[in-house]
C-alpha cells in the first residue's frame, strides 16, 4: 500500500512537468499582454520595454518557461501584473473555492446517491420515472440560467437569502451557491447510482444476504450500496477538480472571489503568472483527487489490494 | 410504510448537512455601518500608485484620497485651485507654482513643494515603469530620465526646481498655455515620504491627502474608506466612509443594489438598461460623462488611408444610422456624435455640436455616391474590428454594420470581426496589424479639448492608433498650444478639428454617458466627468 502511494506520488512528477509546460506555452503564446495594462491607448514604448524586461517576457519562451520553473520550485508563482504576489491570491482565493466545492459535493453525495438507491430500489415504479424526468430537467439547464433564475427568485424577489457572497464566503452564504455548482453534477450522480445498483440488486450476493434474513437496511447499505459505489466514487472523484475548476460560471454569478473569479480576471487581462500558477495548483489538485478515489477502491472492495 | 420511512430518513440527512454546512455564519456585508455606503469596484488593474493608474477602478480611489494643485469642479469641470495658491507664468513655459499652507498627509507629514516634486520625478523615472509616465512629457529633461530606449541617464527632471518649501517652478520643453489645467490629473499628486521609504507598506494601504483615508484593503475584494476628520480642504466628506466591494461581474452588482445589499453602482450592465428606469425611477443615474466612441481607420494601410478614399471614410460615416443604434441598442445612454470632443466640455471649453456637419450625419444617398467616387469600399467590404470580451461590442457593430449594408444594398458589404480578448486586440492595434476600421473609446484625462485631439490625431502621438498624420493639424495644435488666451486657443483647436472633417481619420459615433443607480438610503448621488461618482458629496440618510 505505501509503496503503491509513493510509486503514485512520483508518476505524478512527470505529469505535473507536462502539464504546466503546455498551459505556459498556451497562455504565453497568446501574445504580449503589456498592451492590454494602457487601457484603450497605446504604451508608451519605453516603459512597455521596461516592464517586458521586468516580466522577463523579452526573453525567449524557454528561458521564461526555465525560470518560472525554477521560481515554482522555490515556492513562488511569480507577482500578477497588480503588484500581488500569485500565492497571496491564491491563499485568499483557493479556500473560498475549496468551500464551495465542498458544500457542492456534501450536496452532490447526499442528494444524488439517496435518489439513485431509491430510484434503482424502485426500478421502472413512479419514484424512479419522477427522479429521471428530474435529473433531465437538471442536466438540461446550464449553470447560468439555474444560477440567475435561483439568485433572482430566492435573492431578490423573496428576500431569504442574500443574492450575493461576502469576502468572507461563510458556509451558509455559499449553500445557494453549492447547489447551483452541485446541480448538474447531482443529475450524474443520481443516474450513476441507480444504474449500478439496479445491476447488483440481482447479483448472487445480494439474494445471498437476503436469504440469510438480514434485514434490509443492512442488505441495501452495506451489501448493495458498498459495491455500487465504486462507479459513483470514480465520478466523485474527478469531479472535485472539475467542480474547482469549473465554478467560473457560478462564482460570477455569486460573487465569489475564488478561484474561478481569478482564472477568468487572469485570462481577460491575459495575467500569465496567475493563470499559469492557479492552473497548476489545479492540476495537482486532479492528481491528488484521483490518488484519493483510487484508494478508496480498496476500502469499498476488499478484493482491490495494491501491493 | 416502509417508502416512507425512508424518505424521511432522507429528507432528515439532508437538513443534517445542511444544518452542518450552515454553522460558521454570521453578518456579513448588508447595509454596513451607519453613515457607511457601499459602492461597487472593479479589480484595479494596476499597483494603486497614481503615476501608475490609469483606469477608472483605481482612478476612483485616488480620487477619494488625493487632493492635487487642481481640482476639476464635478459640475462645470472647470479645474480649480485645490493645493495650487497661484500657478504663474510670464511666456507660458516657465511656471512658478505655490502651493497653501497647512495641507498634510493623513499620516501627518506636511505636504511641501518637495512632496509634488518627488512624486513627479518618480512618476517620469523609467526605471519605476509607470504606465502614465508621458504625462510629465512636456516638463524639461523628460528624456533624460525617460529615454526611449536604453537606460536613464538623469535621475530627476531638470525642469522642476524646488524654491522654498511652498514654491516650485517647473519649465517645460514647449509653450503650453493650458498646462495648468491639466493638474487636476491625479497623475499629478503630491507623494508622502513613506512612499518612498516603505513602498510596499504604502501599496498595501495608501496613504494621501484627500478627504478620505484608507482602513483596510483586502486586494481583489474589497476597500474600506473612511472620512479622515481633520482633512484641511473645503470638499469634506458629508459621509462616514465608503466600503468598496470589487464585484466580479456588473450584473452581479446590479443584482445586488435590486435586493439592497448594496448601495450604489456606477455601472447599470447593458442588458438592464431598459429596466433600470422602471426599476430605480429617479434613483437611476444617465449623465453624460467625457467619453467617445469612434471608429478608426488604419492610415498605414494605403487602401484606407490614401488621400484619394476620403471619400469612402466620409461615406461611411454618413451611411451610419447614430440615432437609431443609440437609442435602440444603447438605451439613450449614448448620443450621436457631432464632433470629435464631448458635451462635457461646454461651448466653452470647445465642444461644439454640428462641427462635423453632413459628414456626420445619415445620408443613404450620399454615402453612397461617395464610396462610389472614391473608388469602392477596398476590396468590396468592410469588416469591423472590436473585442469581443468586455463591453457589449458585438451588438453595436452588428447594427453598424447592418445600416452599412442597408445603404450600400449588399448583406456582405461590412461585416464585424471580433478579437477575443482585449488583450490580444490591443496588440494587434499596436502591431499595425488592422486592415480595416477598428473601435476605438477615448476617455479623457482631463476635460480639455486639447486632451480629445492631441493624443490622438497629432503625428507621432501616444494613441494615435490609426498612425494619422496631417501637417495642418499639426501645425494648428501647435498655435492653439501657445495661445495665451483660453477662448482663442480653444478656437485654433476647433479649427484643428475642422481638418478632421476633411480626411475623416476617425469616424465620431457617439458620446457617451455614465450610468449607475443608487439605493434610497443614499441622496445628494451624482457622477463627475469622468463618469466616477463624487463619494464625499453623497449623504447617507434614513
Amino acid at each position: 500500500m505505501g509503496r503503491y502511494v509513493i510509486r503514485r506520488l512520483l508518476q505524478m512528477i512527470p505529469v505535473f512537468i507536462g502539464s504546466t509546460f503546455l498551459i505556459f506555452f498556451m497562455v504565453y503564446a497568446l501574445g504580449d499582454p503589456v498592451a492590454a495594462m494602457f487601457g484603450d491607448r497605446a504604451p508608451d514604448p519605453a516603459t512597455a520595454a521596461r516592464i517586458r524586461e521586468e516580466l522577463l517576457l523579452d526573453q525567449p519562451l524557454w528561458k521564461q518557461y526555465l525560470h518560472y520553473m525554477g521560481q515554482i520550485f522555490r515556492g513562488d508563482f511569480g507577482t500578477a501584473f497588480n503588484g500581488q504576489p500569485v500565492t497571496e491570491l491564491m491563499g485568499t482565493a483557493f479556500p473560498v473555492t475549496l468551500r464551495l466545492t465542498l458544500v457542492a459535493v456534501v450536496i452532490e453525495i447526499v442528494v444524488g446517491i439517496t435518489s439513485g438507491v431509491l430510484s434503482g430500489l424502485r426500478r421502472g415504479r413512479a419514484l424512479d420515472t419522477g427522479v429521471l424526468v428530474f435529473t433531465l430537467v437538471v442536466v438540461s439547464v446550464p449553470t447560468f440560467v439555474s444560477g440567475y433564475v435561483l439568485q433572482f427568485l430566492l435573492g431578490v424577489k423573496g428576500g431569504w437569502v442574500k443574492p450575493t457572497v461576502s469576502t468572507d464566503a461563510y458556509l451558509d452564504e455559499l449553500l445557494l451557491p453549492g447547489v447551483v455548482l452541485a446541480l448538474v453534477s447531482l443529475a450524474y450522480v443520481t443516474r450513476l447510482t441507480r444504474t449500478s445498483i439496479a445491476e447488483n440488486i440481482r447479483a448472487d450476493y445480494v439474494r445471498t444476504a437476503v436469504a440469510k434474513g438480514l434485514p434490509r437496511r443492512r442488505v441495501v447499505t452495506r451489501h448493495l450500496l458498498r459495491n455500487s459505489l465504486i462507479p459513483v466514487v470514480t465520478f466523485i472523484g474527478t469531479d472535485v477538480g472539475s467542480l474547482m475548476g469549473g465554478a467560473i460560471v457560478t462564482e460570477r454569478i455569486f460573487n465569489i472571489h475564488g478561484v474561478g473569479f481569478q482564472l477568468y480576471q487572469g485570462i481577460l487581462r491575459q495575467n500569465s503568472p496567475t493563470v499559469v500558477g492557479f492552473v497548476t495548483v489545479l492540476v495537482l489538485v486532479f492528481l491528488f483527487a484521483n490518488l484519493v478515489v483510487d484508494l478508496l477502491y480498496a476500502v469499498l472492495d476488499p478484493r482491490i489490494r495494491y501491493a | 410504510m416502509r417508502g416512507a420511512t425512508r424518505a424521511k430518513w432522507a429528507a432528515g440527512t439532508m437538513a443534517v448537512a445542511l444544518a452542518a454546512t450552515a454553522c460558521g455564519g454570521g453578518s456579513g456585508g448588508g447595509g454596513g455601518e451607519e453613515g457607511v455606503l457601499s459602492s461597487s469596484w472593479g479589480d484595479p488593474q494596476n499597483p494603486l500608485e497614481p503615476a501608475n493608474t490609469n483606469e477608472v477602478q483605481g482612478g476612483k480611489v485616488l480620487d477619494m484620497i488625493f487632493r492635487g494643485l487642481k481640482r476639476y469642479d464635478p459640475r462645470t469641470g472647470e479645474a480649480e485651485d485645490m493645493l495650487a495658491r497661484k500657478i504663474e507664468t510670464k511666456d507660458q513655459q516657465n511656471y512658478t507654482v505655490t502651493i497653501k499652507k497647512g495641507w498634510k498627509f493623513s499620516n501627518g507629514e506636511p505636504v511641501t513643494a518637495q512632496s509634488f516634486v518627488d512624486a513627479w520625478n518618480y512618476g517620469a523615472h523609467i526605471e519605476n515603469g509607470q504606465k502614465n509616465a508621458y504625462f510629465f512629457g512636456y516638463i524639461e529633461g523628460y528624456e533624460k530620465v525617460h529615454p526611449e530606449s536604453g537606460k536613464a541617464t538623469a535621475k530627476t527632471l531638470s525642469g522642476l526646481k524646488v524654491k522654498d518649501d511652498r514654491t516650485f517652478t517647473v519649465k517645460l520643453d514647449q509653450k503650453f498655455s493650458t498646462w495648468p489645467q491639466t493638474l487636476g490629473y491625479p497623475a499629478f499628486a503630491p507623494l508622502p515620504r513613506a512612499f518612498f521609504t516603505d513602498h510596499d507598506g504604502w501599496l498595501k494601504k495608501p496613504v494621501g491627502n484627500g478627504p478620505y483615508r484608507v482602513e483596510s484593503y483586502d486586494k481583489g475584494s474589497a476597500m474600506k474608506l473612511r472620512k479622515w476628520s481633520t482633512y484641511k480642504g473645503p470638499d469634506k466628506a458629508r459621509n462616514k466612509g465608503v466600503d468598496l466591494r470589487v464585484y466580479t461581474d456588473n450584473n452581479t452588482a446590479y443584482t445586488d443594489l435590486q435586493a439592497g445589499n448594496l448601495d450604489l453602482t456606477d455601472d447599470i450592465p447593458a442588458a438592464q438598461l431598459k429596466n433600470a428606469e422602471a426599476d430605480l425611477g429617479d434613483r437611476y443615474i444617465n449623465q453624460p460623462a467625457g467619453i467617445i466612441q469612434t471608429l478608426t481607420f488604419p492610415m498605414y494601410d494605403g487602401r484606407w488611408g490614401s488621400a484619394k478614399r476620403a471619400k469612402v471614410r466620409r461615406g461611411l460615416s454618413m451611411a451610419i444610422d447614430r440615432k437609431t443604434i443609440t437609442q435602440q441598442i444603447f438605451q439613450k445612454t449614448r448620443t450621436p456624435a457631432t464632433d470629435w470632443t464631448s458635451p462635457v466640455l461646454k461651448a466653452e471649453g470647445g465642444y461644439q455640436a454640428g462641427l462635423c456637419g453632413q459628414a456626420c450625419a445619415y445620408d443613404p444617398a450620399q454615402a453612397r455616391k461617395l464610396i462610389k467616387e472614391g473608388g469602392g469600399l477596398p476590396g468590396g467590404k468592410v469588416t469591423v474590428t472590436y473585442n469581443a470580451d468586455t463591453g457589449s461590442h458585438k451588438d453595436w457593430v452588428d447594427a453598424l454594420c447592418n445600416s452599412v449594408n442597408k445603404v450600400l444594398r449588399d448583406d456582405k458589404a461590412c461585416v464585424g470581426n471580433p478579437v477575443g480578448t482585449f488583450a490580444d486586440y490591443r496588440n494587434q492595434i499596436s502591431a499595425k496589424k488592422m486592415r480595416g476600421p477598428f473601435r476605438a473609446g477615448w476617455q479623457m484625462d482631463y476635460p480639455l479639448i486639447q486632451n480629445f485631439l492631441q493624443p490622438m490625431y497629432y503625428t507621432g502621438a501616444s494613441s494615435n492608433d490609426g498612425k494619422y498624420s496631417n501637417k495642418e493639424f499639426d501645425g494648428l495644435i501647435d498655435e492653439a498650444n501657445a495661445e495665451t488666451d483660453r477662448q482663442a486657443a480653444v478656437k485654433k483647436f476647433q479649427d484643428a478639428e475642422k481638418v478632421l472633417v476633411k480626411d475623416m481619420p476617425v469616424i465620431p459615433l457617439w458620446y457617451q454617458n455614465g450610468s449607475g443607480g443608487y439605493t434610497d438610503r443614499l441622496s445628494d448621488v451624482r457622477l463627475n466627468q469622468f463618469s466616477v461618482p463624487v463619494y464625499e458629496q453623497i449623504k447617507v440618510g434614513s
